[in-house]
């Protein structure tokens, strides 16, 4: 009996071990945000790029300032985000060789239906920013120092509006659980428009404002400095970074669409 | 994945369209939490019944901690050993973070306090009954450990699966180390986390659902074996 | 019947020293100087909290003295204690006398063999694959009984090991303690059944209060005993 019970729990830990020790082709791993992942855009283009090169990209994806960190402390072969400033300043400092535009979907504001700020009148994103402060309707921010978090804050700045009060809510969430909580207390977030399509528990949110090009949100892939970090997979990330901006790289990204919306337009140059 | 409205409905169509993703994704929770549990039972199940066995300065504060780890928070855990395997920490080498092994590491931390604790506990409870006949056997304290270990077995059966319940609940802990990654490092609990984040709450309380049958399927076929061996062994 | 290694040497005397224990400060048993020697059988003796379980434990060993030696004069012998609730593992009856054979080094060849005779001596073979601990009183103190017998032990003690059992239980272990005392084995055992010890003692200790009264031959004992509490004791008038 105890022999038994020692064979049986030996060899299901070795089939599950086994199990564990995935044969593995050639991959990155590659650090990127919620939204892009939410979205469904790396299901759609990846497995061309896998096809093309044989290279498998393992897409962590988190809030941009995690995989900022995720990236400076060496624990991803190649960076896709939208924080444009946050990018340059890692080029800056060293971390990364090269920064490249890819392509940009843009942030749109979506709110109650009933719209109790008015924002649908607004003509900029200024305005429609200053209408809901004014309002004081419950706005609720990300509050997770994503590019999403960043992009809002800057938008409030540019509006001249500090944002504070009880109708300003932190979250410290991410992109689907800031919008979840959104539609559970009928309040205004700003979110990228790839998110929103695809997001499946509305209840009584809606799109209220978008088009201004002050929301623009533009997407950049980083090189990682092989300098700082020798044990990276320089060679294969380099191959999806140049992919990303070549013709079938750009090609890939704009046929992706949700519902017969194309959500995101390469801009690579 | 197949979705609807309704949470059942969708548990059942995931179960009957078993496509190979999902597949991928039960067993790779299953695998992770057993060899976390199993790894963390080859440790717990000594270092408990050492520390039921022997007296020594310090011991009730070894005790105190351990009690404590049992309510350690997954995040902190996972952070701990994120923190360890990042490049950037001392077994950077090793390579494992975004890895299967990470989350297993990351487990056995969680589970490890638990089976220790709870097994010392047990151990502890047949000791003070096996104590003076096996010492009148002539047994040391250190070959008492293997037969109290082995005499408790029904009891330990259930701290197995208290540390089974732990692993293959959380979220947390392999989220970080495991980055989520679908197809290599995606779990039930984070596969539950991302639909939730997509808005899919359907799907995600589908996944719940499938990971509650589970974990009630294990239980069931454990706790048939301890009435087993209760009825058989008295 | 004989043991499965019989012994030759004659059995080392146990001497205890001037022994006392004490629990948390209280005194339990004080200033006990006595000596077992031969292969007899000793029965200690004495109302409820005397203190003879104590005694017992601290000659077989399972607990040090507060105070004083305990002493084996020559080669310290094989012992085996039956306690009054046997204390039998969480698996068969076969499987709980290999077990002592597997710890006392005997060769897994003949492990079987060996429990299926002691089995065999104590009339277990037909429970020989049921679970120790869902066997009847009965039956689970002849198996601790047999468990002893595997050891070949050259000292036996039992505590109070008939106190819980029926009539006929009760003849079964007496029997067992003849038996083992034939095959040459010192017999140290308390009880406080006095029809029980009279069957039984070569000789009687006597304990009252956590003190030796009395270490008398038995006839003597029971006939004319020469404490004062020994003459209540037999007289049934002290408390048990």
């Amino acid at each position: 009996m105890k022999k038994t019970a020692i064979i049986t729990s030996a060899s299901l830990l070795s089939l599950a071990w086994g199990g564990l020790a995935l044969a593995d082709n050639d991959y990155i791993t590659l650090a990127s945000t919620t939204s892009t992942e939410n979205s469904g855009l790396f299901d759609a283009i990846i497995p061309t790029f896998t096809d093309k090169t044989d290279i498998d990209v393992r897409v962590v994806a988190v809030g941009t300032g995690q995989a900022f960190e995720t990236a400076r402390r060496g624990d991803a072969d190649s960076l896709l985000v939208h924080d444009t400033a946050g990018e340059e300043q890692f080029v800056a400092e060293g971390y990364a060789t090269e920064r490249l535009d890819v392509m940009y979907n843009d942030f749109v504001i979506v709110g109650p239906s009933d719209d109790p700020a008015d924002i649908q009148s607004s003509e900029t994103v200024s305005e429609a920013m200053q209408q809901i402060a004014e309002s004081e309707s419950a706005f609720a921010s990300r509050g997770d120092d994503s590019g999403t978090n960043r992009a809002e804050l800057r938008l409030w700045e540019d509006a001249g509006v500090n944002p504070q009060g009880e109708w300003y809510r932190e979250l410290g969430s991410g992109m689907g659980p800031t919008l979840n909580t959104a539609a559970g207390m009928n309040a205004y977030t700003l979110t990228d428009r790839a998110t929103w399509v695809s997001f499946e528990n509305p209840q009584d949110l809606t799109l209220l404002f978008e088009g201004d090009e002050a929301l623009f949100n533009q997407y950049g892939s980083l090189l990682i400095s092989e300098e700082r970090h020798p044990h990276l997979k320089h060679d294969l990330a380099a191959q999806w970074h140049e992919w990303l901006v070549s013709e079938e790289g750009q090609a890939a990204i704009a046929d992706y669409e949700v519902d017969g919306q194309q959500l995101f337009f390469p801009n690579a140059e | 994945m197949p979705a609807s409205d309704n949470p059942f409905l969708t548990a059942l169509q995931l179960i009957l369209h078993m496509d190979s993703d999902l597949f991928a994704i039960v067993s790779l929770s299953l695998q992770v939490s057993l060899v976390a549990v199993a790894l963390a039972a080859l440790v717990g199940l000594p270092l408990g019944a050492a520390l039921a066995l022997w007296r020594f300065p310090g011991r009730n504060g070894v005790i105190i901690v351990l009690n404590a780890l049992m309510g350690l928070p997954p995040v902190v855990a996972g952070l701990c050993v994120y923190l360890l395997l990042s490049r950037a920490g001392p077994l950077g080498e090793w390579g494992l973070l975004f890895s299967p092994t990470a989350m297993v590491v990351a487990q056995w931390v969680l589970v490890l306090p638990i089976i220790a604790s709870l097994t010392r506990q047990q151990v502890e409870a047949l000791h003070g009954e096996y104590a003076e006949q096996l010492q009148s056997l002539g047994l040391s304290t250190a070959r008492m450990m293997p037969t109290l270990l082995w005499d408790a077995r029904v009891g330990l059966v259930t701290v197995m699966l208290a540390g089974f319940g732990r692993a293959s609940a959380e979220v947390g802990a392999v989220m970080i180390v495991g980055g989520n990654i679908e197809g290599v490092t995606r779990v039930m609990t984070t596969s539950i986390v991302l639909e939730t984040s997509k808005g899919n709450l359907p799907l995600a309380l589908g996944l719940g659902i499938i990971l509650l049958a589970l974990v009630t399927l294990i239980n069931a076929l454990a706790h048939l074996m301890g009435e087993t061996a209760k009825r058989r062994l008295g | 019947m004989n043991a499965p290694f019989p012994t030759q040497t004659p059995i080392a005397d146990l001497q205890l020293d001037n022994v006392s224990f004490e629990h948390r400060g209280q005194s339990l048993l004080a200033h006990t100087s006595l000596t077992l020697s031969g292969c007899r059988r000793t029965v200690i003796m004495g109302p409820n909290g005397a203190g003879k379980s104590l005694l017992m434990r601290l000659a077989h060993g399972l607990l040090p003295p507060t105070s004083g030696q305990v002493r084996w004069q020559g080669k310290t012998p094989v012992q085996a204690m039956v306690f009054q609730r046997p204390v039998l593992l969480r698996r068969s009856a076969l499987d709980n006398l290999t077990y002592v054979l597997a710890i006392h080094n005997v060769p897994r060849a003949r492990r079987k063999a060996d429990a299926l005779q002691a089995l065999a001596t104590f009339g277990l073979t037909s429970l020989a694959h049921r679970p120790a601990r869902v066997l009847s009183g009965g039956e689970q103190q002849r198996l601790a009984l047999a468990r002893a017998w595997l050891l070949n032990p050259d000292v036996l003690f039992l505590d109070e090991a008939t106190s819980a059992l029926d009539p006929a239980a009760i003849k079964a272990v007496e029997d067992a303690v003849m038996t083992f005392h034939a095959s040459g084995t010192r017999i140290v055992m308390t009880t406080h059944d006095l029809h029980q010890a009279q069957r039984l003692a070569d000789d009687v200790v006597f304990l009252h209060n956590g003190q030796l009264r009395e270490h008398s031959p038995a006839e003597t004992f029971f006939s004319a005993p020469r404490s004062s509490e020994g003459r209540a004791f037999i007289q049934g008038e002290l408390v048990w």
